[in-house]
């Protein structure tokens, strides 16, 4: 069964004109790791609010289409049934933390699905751990840092183990560091939960794209609410420099992308020590 | 123009065991470019806000133009020191996109006349114009972000400090950030960035002060500063790209115009233009 499936979905917020999102079409297999990305107001945010049921039920609109979640349609099955399978972690963790210590707010899904004490204390152990915020147990979110309040909030939605786990702008406000441990804990999870014998998703709705890269399997760009391009990674990011979509292309692959025919190159380096030795030196030989 | 003297600055926030800040001292002068860089909890924010004001040192002072500030009320540092929040919902209330501009416009007294042309004027600038009636908290994330530092770049301030100006944006909003916070510094403004991205920093900044731990641990130019390893590591930091190409390149003075960059390589390495 898919993960996500929609069919020729248009939606647009109550008391505006213009559809927030329109005609899209799209099937996310289970297992799979997808960046949405595309420019600022462009829809992705809210597409992300679809796979969770949200929209619909807590954000008035028109919603035309369908949208399925491991086939639950989402127009007709509430919120608290689709958070079982799909965890979202918000743009904003403000939006997402609401009790006065880190443990209760990643524990509040868990303690929401009735399970027994010890398993919510061995989930909240390892939500905790898997962000690196044991120290902040304790601590009021409100004390924390902008940073650290998104590791909290993220903690808050992996202490429900959903098979679909969609982040809207996971790492914006971590420094680079944090941010590449993140996105690592991340992958790490997914794989950690698949050779436990589940399949994870993994949906990421950035605009970060350098950090992603060797993570994804595929790259799907929205841009003024429509899908338009969807493919493997590298393929879609030469296509937006091309055809001039304003996303975040890596510095590396934008040089990459202007320079590989003039200079023969054929696979893009993965660092900036790589790109000037290629430039030197050409392609080796063999491989 | 605006003068900051921080002296033997320590901060702890009211329920804290620990102090946020520890002993910083430091100026910042007029037209200065400034990156406040350093890890997640570092302190970066928690300085700004001393900076003008939001906060009140545990001991030690805030000097602004020679003036204390706690002998200062917020409103009056903020005609002169602009701050706009990393979350941009913290500073709407408004419920409309021009109301939002017009507030401190309005509170700082300016003409109705002012108002008017200032408003149409910054939205322009970063790209609101169709928005101007809307609810700003229907707007996208960047859309939100830009009508936060519109809204304070609208009275002109002497100084300007942005958290975290590029969450949520996406590239051409970037170059377009970049541009209005440039423009700033040639006026002879002073911009002061708290960011982690490091290749925005790098492109506006001449100066960076690295925070870790509640604590200066650089204080100097960006560039020496993030070529320093030893450094960038401990603050949970990257070397920019384009300082990173310079080095392994040794082609000097590169701008961030991939277009620009890509062509001068190309040339320098003209072993691969065969």
């Amino acid at each position: 069964m898919a993960a996500v499936e929609l069919r020729k979905l248009s939606f647009r917020y109550a008391g505006s004109e213009r559809w927030a999102l329109s005609n899209i079409d799209l099937v996310v297999e289970d297992g799979e790791s997808v960046l949405i990305t595309g420019p600022s107001g462009c829809g992705k945010s809210t597409l992300a609010r679809i796979l969770t049921g949200l929209i619909p039920h807590s954000y008035p609109g028109e919603l035309e289409g369908e949208a399925y979640v491991f086939g639950m349609n989402v127009k007709d099955t509430p919120v608290s049934r689709i958070a079982t399978r799909c965890g979202i972690v918000f743009q904003n963790p403000d939006n997402q933390l609401f009790t006065f210590s880190v443990e209760d707010d990643v524990a509040f899904g868990p303690e929401n699905l009735a399970l027994p004490p010890d398993e919510i204390g061995r989930r909240v152990d390892e939500a905790l751990r898997l962000v690196g915020i044991e120290h902040l147990r304790y601590s009021s979110p409100n004390s924390l840092s902008g940073g650290e309040q998104q590791k909290a909030a993220i903690a808050s939605i992996l202490s429900m183990r959903p098979f679909l786990l969609v982040f809207d702008e996971p790492t914006s406000m971590l420094d680079p560091f944090s941010s590449a441990n993140l996105i690592q804990r991340i992958f790490e999870l997914k794989k950690s939960l698949e050779e436990a014998g589940g399949k994870t998703t993994v949906i990421i709705v950035e605009h970060r794209i350098d950090l992603l890269l060797k993570y994804l399997s595929r790259i799907i760009v929205v841009s003024e609410g429509r899908l338009v391009l969807d493919g493997d990674p590298l393929t879609v990011l030469e296509e937006s420099y091309r055809s001039g979509i304003p996303i975040n292309i890596p510095p590396i692959l934008q040089i990459y992308f202007r320079v590989k025919e003039k200079c023969g190159l054929k696979k893009p380096p993965g660092t900036v020590k790589e790109l000037v030795a290629l430039l030197r030196n050409g392609e080796p030989k063999n491989g | 123009m605006v003068e900051i003297a921080v002296e033997n600055l320590y901060f702890r926030y009211p329920e804290a065991l620990n102090y946020a800040l520890r002993n910083i001292s430091l100026r910042i002068g007029e037209g200065e470019s400034v990156a406040i860089l350093g890890e997640n909890g570092a302190g970066k924010t928690t300085l700004a806000k001393n900076l003008n004001g939001l906060l009140k040192p545990t001991e030690g002072s805030v000097k602004i133009d020679g003036v204390d500030t706690r002998n200062l009320s917020v409103a009056k540092i903020a005609r002169k020191i602009g701050f706009v929040n990393h979350n941009p919902e913290h500073q709407f209330f408004a419920e409309k996109v021009e109301d939002e501009v017009k507030f401190g416009l309005r509170n700082f007294g300016f003409s109705e006349e002012e108002v008017e042309k200032t408003v149409q004027e910054v939205l322009s600038v970063f790209g609101l114009d169709e928005y101007r009636y809307k609810n700003p908290f229907q707007l996208s994330g960047g859309e939100k972000k830009r009508l936060a530092i519109a809204s304070i770049m609208a009275w002109r301030p002497e100084a300007l400090i942005v958290d975290e100006p590029t969450i949520g944006m996406d590239y051409a909003q970037k170059l377009n950030i970049r541009k209005v916070l440039r423009s700033l510094v040639s006026e002879g403004r002073c911009v002061i960035v708290i960011t982690h991205d490091v290749d925005f920093a790098a492109s506006i900044c001449r100066r960076a002060i690295i925070l870790s731990r509640g604590e200066v641990i650089g204080d100097g130019g960006l560039r020496e500063l993030l070529s320093d390893e030893e450094l960038v590591e401990k603050a949970s930091l990257r070397k920019p790209f384009l300082l990173e190409l310079e080095e392994e390149t040794g082609i000097t003075g590169l701008e961030e115009d991939f277009d620009f960059i890509s062509s001068i390589l190309a040339e320098a390495f003209k072993k691969c233009r065969s």
